[in-house]
């Protein structure tokens, strides 16, 4: 059977069990945007490419599943940039589709031209230019594959306009065969048993447990190790859901925001058994100061990523669905040749006495200023979890991971090691898309909220209905934050205002509901009536105090044992010089 | 910094290059010289690579680059444990009295002249980096017209291939996750 290239796109994602594709149709991917009105396929119409982009990430993060995303050549392409490198540093499993100008006019400067294979070499686990449309059903297999297994990642598969509108002999492969890419997914049976070993040794020891056991599906394994192990557990910003928070086990978030416990357990830990996490600064803070104490055991599925940072006294690479179960199994067995868990209640009661003494705090006064940390508690409450929840980057996604008690993996979607404003709305879009049937709640920054508002259209026109909490304090709140601790507050480029735009007004023009809380008394009222609505977005402004500051924190290059608990422990630097390194 | 060689093998594919290389200039990292060709299987290229670079970088970036789709397998030689050649051509000025001078270095060196003008001779040179450089060192008395150089390749000594030999060092170190895996992530 003879189908054009734009044909065979289509019939092969199909048979990679593709349901929805998020896009931007333009000139030279015109060709692919026919045979998708005669596909199972739903295509989601984007406002910008970017939004396309995200919505994939927050479709395969509350999925599980590869998230596809679809633009034309030039800057269709160099729209999905900021999407494909945020999945990258995310490992998110992405497949972006672009079109390309036809073949003979490539490297001629033609209309809408950008070399998108070049330009996201870097920021991709791997991409394809395709040049014949016999091709193109094995590439888009090759694709997925790449994606969706080993460490996930972005694949972006560029098709040139002729190519889509040749034809050729529909085949679809069997297999994949990529001499160059075969994952060591089974974790070393000798190195399980020394890390085990270590586990039981240990009088302090701590699970920091990462993204990769979220990707690798490996929670249950994960919560049968910490159980039976009796083992304490950190959840990094990539792992929040992957233990239940509201667990009497559980720590909560590390890292330069996060609670006190978490932080000073890694500092004072004799054992830190690294499972999919990749001992990020934003967790380690100073390195030389890292857990001094700790022995570590890493179990990743990347070998780059083991003694990258940190030596490793027991490298495992591996799926950590695979290696976790293998140590539960083998402590199981250890466990009862002893008759228990060694006894380490010394270090649980001293973990609880400072969860007792030092909780995430905030100070509401009765009759205001509204503060950010009031607002996200009031929305856990009354949503009682039962959200997915998607945040921006900034302190309201610091505060969100702070305030919120995350139960179930796959319901905390953010932007983590890029970092990029401007995520949360379209990936709220893409995750509700990907569930329908979970209420989806972003909470959002006022900064970043303006930098991707527009999928409130898409919102809107293809029925995909969340809401938005702005976290309104009229600033880019973060930055403003730094100068006021270390550049003698010397405000600079971070007002934004509160009232312009007018949210409620601009959300109503999207044709969501748009609500406001200025005043800690309606905050409740508010949230209620937001969660009534189920036919549309809601976007809620939460007019919050600008002046408020997130705390925990420990400084960027400082040491973890100096944590600052809150403003009246921070330390200003004067000199802009001393200001740490962001 | 320290010289390091590596040998690479790769799919014979379009960017497969640009890959290997942006890894390197990703971090400011110089590649000294860098040699490709077929290998005795069809469909694989083989890169031969020398940088200069700390150890501990250098070995970051050997598990990024086997994490690359198309890199099958990579090895970097230990310097007593390889054969190393490369290959010069050089166009010198012989005029007069320097041409029997140079065609003198020529015998010494045993490199062969593959084209004479009235003014200048082009010289084959083959073998391990220093002779080369002993050799243009000699001639750039008599001035050197033109230079190209290859740049090294490299294959281990003894009997096994790269593919055995990487796969021998994953069986010896397979609880050191620091070894290299060869299979990408």
């Amino acid at each position: 059977m003879k189908v054009t290239g734009a044909k065979a796109l289509f019939k092969a994602l199909e048979g990679e069990g593709v349901d929805v594709v998020f896009g931007i149709p333009g000139g030279a991917i015109l060709p692919a945007y026919d045979p998708l009105l005669d596909s199972s396929i739903r295509h989601i119409l984007n406002r910008h490419e970017q939004g396309a982009g995200h919505a994939a990430e927050g479709y395969a993060w509350a999925t599980g599943k590869v998230g596809v995303c679809m633009a034309t050549s030039g800057p269709g392409g160099c729209n999905l940039v900021t999407a494909l490198a945020d999945a990258k540093m995310d490992s998110v499993p992405v497949v972006a589709i672009t079109g390309q100008v036809p073949t003979p006019v490539v490297g001629n400067d033609a209309f809408q031209e950008a070399d998108i294979t070049g330009i996201t070499m870097p920021v991709t686990k791997h991409n394809f230019l395709v040049t014949e449309a016999g091709a193109i059903a094995e590439t888009i297999r090759e694709a997925f594959h790449i994606a969706r297994t080993g460490r996930p990642g972005p694949v972006l598969v560029d098709i040139p306009k002729d190519v889509l509108l040749q034809e050729a002999t529909w085949r679809w492969p069997e297999h994949v065969d990529l001499p160059g890419y075969r994952p060591t997914t089974k974790g070393n049976l000798k190195q399980v048993r020394e890390a085990v070993r270590l586990i039981l040794e240990a009088e302090r020891p701590i699970l920091y447990v990462g993204g990769g056991v979220i990707k690798a599906d490996a929670t249950k394994e994960l919560f049968d190790l910490a159980t039976e192990g009796r083992l304490p557990v950190v959840t990094t910003l990539m792992a929040r859901g992957s233990f239940p928070d509201t667990h009497e086990l559980a720590l909560g978030m590390p890292g330069m925001h996060g609670g006190y416990t978490a932080v000073t357990s890694m500092q004072r830990a004799d054992l830190l058994v690294a499972l999919g996490a990749r001992f990020d600064d934003r967790v380690t803070g100073q390195l030389a100061s890292f857990a001094p104490h700790a022995k570590i055991v890493h179990a990743d599925i990347d070998p780059a990523e083991i003694g990258k940072n940190r030596a490793a006294d027991v490298p495992i690479v591996g799926d950590a669905k695979d290696v976790i179960a293998k140590m539960v199994a083998e402590l199981r067995l250890r466990q009862e040749e002893a008759g228990g868990p060694p006894d380490r209640s010394e270090w649980l009661s001293t973990l609880r006495g400072w969860q007792a003494k030092y909780p995430y705090r905030y100070d509401q006064p009765e009759d205001g200023p509204l503060k950010p940390q009031f607002a996200i508690q009031r929305l856990y409450e009354l949503t009682k979890g039962d959200a997915i929840v998607v945040a921006g980057v900034g302190q309201h996604q610091m505060w969100a991971s702070q305030f919120w008690k995350f139960t179930e993996p796959r319901t905390w979607v953010n932007s983590g090691g890029l970092g990029t404003m401007g995520f949360a709305v379209p990936a709220a879009l893409g995750a509700k898309t990907g569930r329908p049937d979970r209420r989806v709640v972003a909470i959002d920054g006022d900064g970043c909220f303006q930098m991707t508002a527009q999928e409130l259209a898409t919102s809107t026109t293809e029925k995909i209905p969340f809401v938005t909490a702005i976290i309104n304090n009229a600033y880019l709140g973060m930055v403003r934050q730094w100068q006021e601790l270390f550049y003698n507050e010397r405000y600079s480029q971070v007002y934004l205002s509160h009232d312009t735009p007018d949210y409620v007004k601009l959300a109503e023009a999207y044709g969501a509901v748009g609500l406001r809380a200025e005043h800690p008394d309606e905050v409740d009222a508010v949230i209620e009536k937001a969660l009534s609505v189920e036919d549309r977005s809601v976007v809620i402004d939460f007019r919050c105090d600008p002046k408020e500051m997130c705390f925990p924190m420990v400084a960027a290059g400082s040491s973890n044992d100096d944590i600052v608990l809150g403003p009246g422990g921070a330390r200003p630097t004067e000199d802009p010089k001393e200001a740490p390194i962001a | 910094m320290s010289l390091h060689t590596m040998s690479i093998l790769v799919e014979d594919k379009p960017g497969v290059l640009t890959r290997v290389a942006g890894l390197f200039a990703a971090r400011g990292f110089n590649i000294g010289s860098l040699a490709v060709g077929p290998t005795e299987e069809p469909g694989l290229s083989r890169m031969t690579i020398v940088v200069d670079v700390e150890k501990k970088p250098l070995e970051q970036v050997t598990k990024q680059l086997n994490r690359l789709i198309n890199v099958i397998k990579v090895l970097e030689h230990e310097s007593d444990d390889a054969v190393e050649r490369e290959l010069a051509l050089i166009k010198v000025r012989a005029e007069g009295d320097a041409r029997a001078r140079v065609l003198e270095i020529c015998g010494v060196f045993r490199v062969r002249v593959l084209d004479v003008t009235h003014k200048t001779l082009t010289i084959e040179g083959t073998g391990p980096p220093d002779k080369l450089e002993a050799l243009t060192e000699l001639l750039s008395d008599f001035g050197i017209v033109e230079l190209a150089r290859t740049g090294r390749v490299a294959l281990a000594r003894g009997d096994r291939g790269i593919r055995e030999r990487v796969q021998r060092r994953l069986a010896a170190g397979a609880e050191d996750a620091s070894e290299w895996t060869g299979g990408g992530v």
